[in-house]
């Protein structure tokens, strides 16, 4: 074979090689379109649906304080022969009387003021403010007595049905007998809006009100919120240090053996365990034999720590095995103990590692609902919890009920929006995870 | 090889009083062989019949030497023949690889290093150990000499931990290049100052010995000829060990040389004698450069 004969074979097969890299290259390209553009299509789904979410149709009502609808007197004060019994009693018996004014009246002069010529009855009115309007207005007085006989501009939330009317949520064209609202309400409706009455307001209470079934349309996260939040806390405590404490002794101070492979096995055995078992094993232990309450978020945490462990395990152990030996080293050549050389050279440089490790699981562990189920935080619950032991739901189990209401759902875009909130707060806890990193990197 | 024709080989090279003069070594039943120094200095290291096992495999069979206080001795040999295994047995560093297991006697000022009583952290506080690669911690030039120093509790006060810490840089000489920058990363030095770091931080302890395990295998020539200036100085005032794949550092910068083939200790002597009329076929073949 000549030297020519050899190029030429060698020039043959590189067309084919060159092909080969070319196709790889392309297929790759291609898996990462298809990847981004599924996330563009989730996201950009999420946010359409979810963003007119966060306005809500809002009423702006002259609202007269009819000293003859509202006939309860002054708040009782305390007589000097009165016992605390006594006085307590009269002021449930006020407050009583105070809730059972007919405010709904208030509410309906204060349309009429406002759209004269409306061929709307009285219900009909009425249907298209939130039913809990009445309660703001009741408040407003206790708060201020002086407003008896005033008339006070007030912003009161639409309903749900006019809400999704307005925003045209539910088709306009459907028949009458199909739509939630009667027709001369709807004819309101958009009068007021027309008019300027309604508005597009930002609904502030999506972060401020709890969950509500009476009044869908002033529903909001508050409870879940902080529920979430409490058992972020409870992993943080618990999970984050055994899980790093258990991590540093298994990679740097057991022995191995076979006693610790099979603890290695069964960590990571865990760690594959459908999360759903742990809320059975929360339910049957926590709640069943240690007695502690359904629903709260300290039992949530307990579940989620037990389910987060071998997740920030395993991250730490392989952030621990990617230190070089020569540091250890190092710092055992020169006469450090064990125990110096890991907490004054080995930890340092992990941090890092293990910070990702504790994102990683702490974002995990705000993410699931399945467990959450099992331990009764499915349940209506329309408080904020004021501790742990607090009965209290969690930003992806309010996800899961409000998706299983239809309006909530479909038309108020409930589920959507509480998507965004659940993403916005994975994203922040992120970005803080990113920011401390980078910063721990630059100081090593 | 008997016994017999090794007394033959060393005592071609050496008057036969200066043989026995102090040790047991000369007598000991034992394939390798031995030439004293012309003046013998005494023993700091002693070490008798040491073999390592990692796990069921042998690295090294049975060992004995005698280590000579204030000079450099160099191990040399080819890749796996056992000199860095022997080296970390000094400082019992093979205690920190599992399945490892050190057989035999090693004396440290004639007290036992394996001794249940000894703490293995007084040991290498004792005897002090260079790496093959630089690896100075991810801390300031500063802190990584104060390290041991403080962990040992050597300095009473903050101006004395700084003057261990100047004196430290002097002598392992970084001292003119790092004064003004103390408190930046130590990582950021070029690799021949990294280990000239690494060997102030050994002597920060002020240990006895020195282990250096190919100290200059990662560092270009002229890095390369400092440290060897800095090993012929330190050699005043510490015991030095080197391993060394370099056949002129050995020659440049040791008094003794030990050659290992194998796992075994074939041979022992004066640098210059071993480099110029070596007692053993194996040891000549090394040197000239047939094998290895």
């Amino acid at each position: 074979m000549t030297s020519d004969e050899r190029l030429g074979l060698v020039r043959a097969g590189l067309a084919a090689r060159h092909a080969r890299e070319w196709r790889f290259r392309f297929y790759g390209i291609l898996a990462i379109l298809a990847a981004l553009s599924f996330v563009a299509i989730l996201f950009g789904m999420i946010l359409s649906r979810g963003l007119p979410a966060f306005t809500q149709a809002t009423l702006t009502l002259d609202v007269h304080f009819d000293a003859a609808v509202i006939k309860v007197g002054e708040r009782p004060t305390r007589t000097g022969n009165q016992s605390h019994a006594e006085y307590a009693k009269a002021v449930s018996d006020w407050e009583r009387k105070m809730t059972m004014v007919n405010w709904n009246r208030l509410i309906e002069a204060a349309v009429r003021e406002a759209a004269p010529d409306t061929k709307a009855n009285s219900r009909e009115i009425l249907s298209i403010v939130e039913t809990n309007a009445r309660f703001e207005l009741r408040d407003m007085l206790v708060a201020d007595p002086t407003l008896i006989g005033k008339t006070v501009q007030v912003s009161l939330l639409a309903s749900a049905n006019a809400d999704n009317w307005l925003k045209g949520n539910i088709d306009r064209a459907l028949p009458d007998a199909q739509q939630q609202l009667r027709e001369p309400a709807r004819a309101l409706a958009d009068q007021l809006k027309a008019e300027g009455k309604i508005r597009n307001a930002f609904a502030w209470h999506i972060f401020t009100n709890v969950d509500s079934r009476s009044a869908p349309a002033s529903a909001g996260l508050a409870g879940a919120f902080v529920g979430s939040l409490y058992m972020m806390l409870v992993v943080i405590v618990l999970a984050v240090p055994i899980g790093v404490m258990s991590a540093v002794y298994l990679e740097e101070f057991a022995p191995k053996n076979r006693f610790t492979d099979l603890i290695e096995v069964n960590i990571n055995n865990l760690a594959a365990v459908p999360s759903i078992v742990f809320g059975l094993l929360g339910a049957a232990v926590f709640i069943n034999y240690f007695r502690l309450p359904l629903s709260a978020p300290l039992v949530g945490g307990l579940v989620l720590s037990l389910m987060t462990l071998p997740t920030i395990i395993i991250a730490t152990r392989s952030a621990l095995r990617a230190v070089p030996p020569s540091l250890r080293q190092a710092a055992l050549g020169l006469g450090a103990s064990k125990t110096q050389t890991v907490f004054h050279h080995v930890l340092p440089v992990t941090y890092p590692g293990m910070l990702t490790a504790t994102i990683i699981g702490v974002a995990q562990a705000l993410g699931e609902t399945a467990p959450l189920l099992l331990i009764g935080m499915n349940a209506f619950v329309a408080q904020v919890p004021a501790t742990p032991l607090d009965q209290s739901s969690a930003l992806p189990v309010q996800i899961f009920l409000w998706q299983g209401n239809e309006n909530r759902n479909f038309f108020e875009a409930r589920t959507s929006a509480a998507i965004i909130v659940l993403l916005g707060l994975m994203l922040t806890l992120n970005a803080i995870a990113i920011f401390l990193r980078s910063r721990l990197e630059k100081r090593t | 090889m008997t016994e017999n024709t090794r007394l033959e080989a060393t005592e071609m090279n050496m008057p036969a009083a200066t043989i026995l003069a102090r040790s047991d070594l000369y007598h000991m039943p034992s394939t390798t062989v031995r030439t004293p120094d012309a003046e013998p200095r005494s023993a700091k290291v002693i070490a008798r019949n040491v073999s390592v096992f990692y796990g069921p495999k042998q690295a090294l069979f049975d060992v004995s030497i005698d280590i000579p206080e204030k000079s450099v001795t160099a191990f040399i040999g080819p890749s796996g023949c056992g000199k860095s295994t022997f080296l970390r047995c000094l400082n019992r560093m093979n205690d920190t690889i599992d399945g490892c297991r050190v057989s035999g006697q090693i004396a440290l000022d004639g007290s036992d290093i394996f001794a249940p009583s000894l703490d293995v952290v007084e040991l290498r506080a004792r005897v002090g150990m260079v790496f093959q690669k630089p690896n100075p911690f991810p801390k300031s030039i500063y802190e990584n000499v104060a390290y041991g120093p403080r962990i040992h509790g050597l300095a009473r006060s903050k101006a004395d931990l700084d003057e261990i810490v100047a004196s430290s840089l002097q002598k392992a000489s970084l001292w003119n290049e790092v004064k003004d920058r103390l408190h930046e990363p130590g990582t950021g030095l070029s690799g021949g100052q990294q280990q000239r770091l690494c060997i102030a931080r050994a002597i920060a302890v002020s240990p006895e010995v020195i282990l250096m395990d190919e100290p200059c295998s990662a560092l270009d020539p002229i890095a390369t000829a400092r440290i060897e200036e800095l090993i012929d100085e330190l050699k005043q005032n510490f015991t030095i060990v080197i391993v060394t794949h370099s056949m002129q550092q050995a020659a440049r910068v040791s008094q003794r040389t030990a050659f290992f083939h194998l796992g075994n200790l074939v041979e022992e002597g004066p640098t210059d004698l071993i480099f110029t009329s070596p007692g053993e076929k194996r040891t000549q073949d090394y040197i000239t450069g047939r094998f290895g």
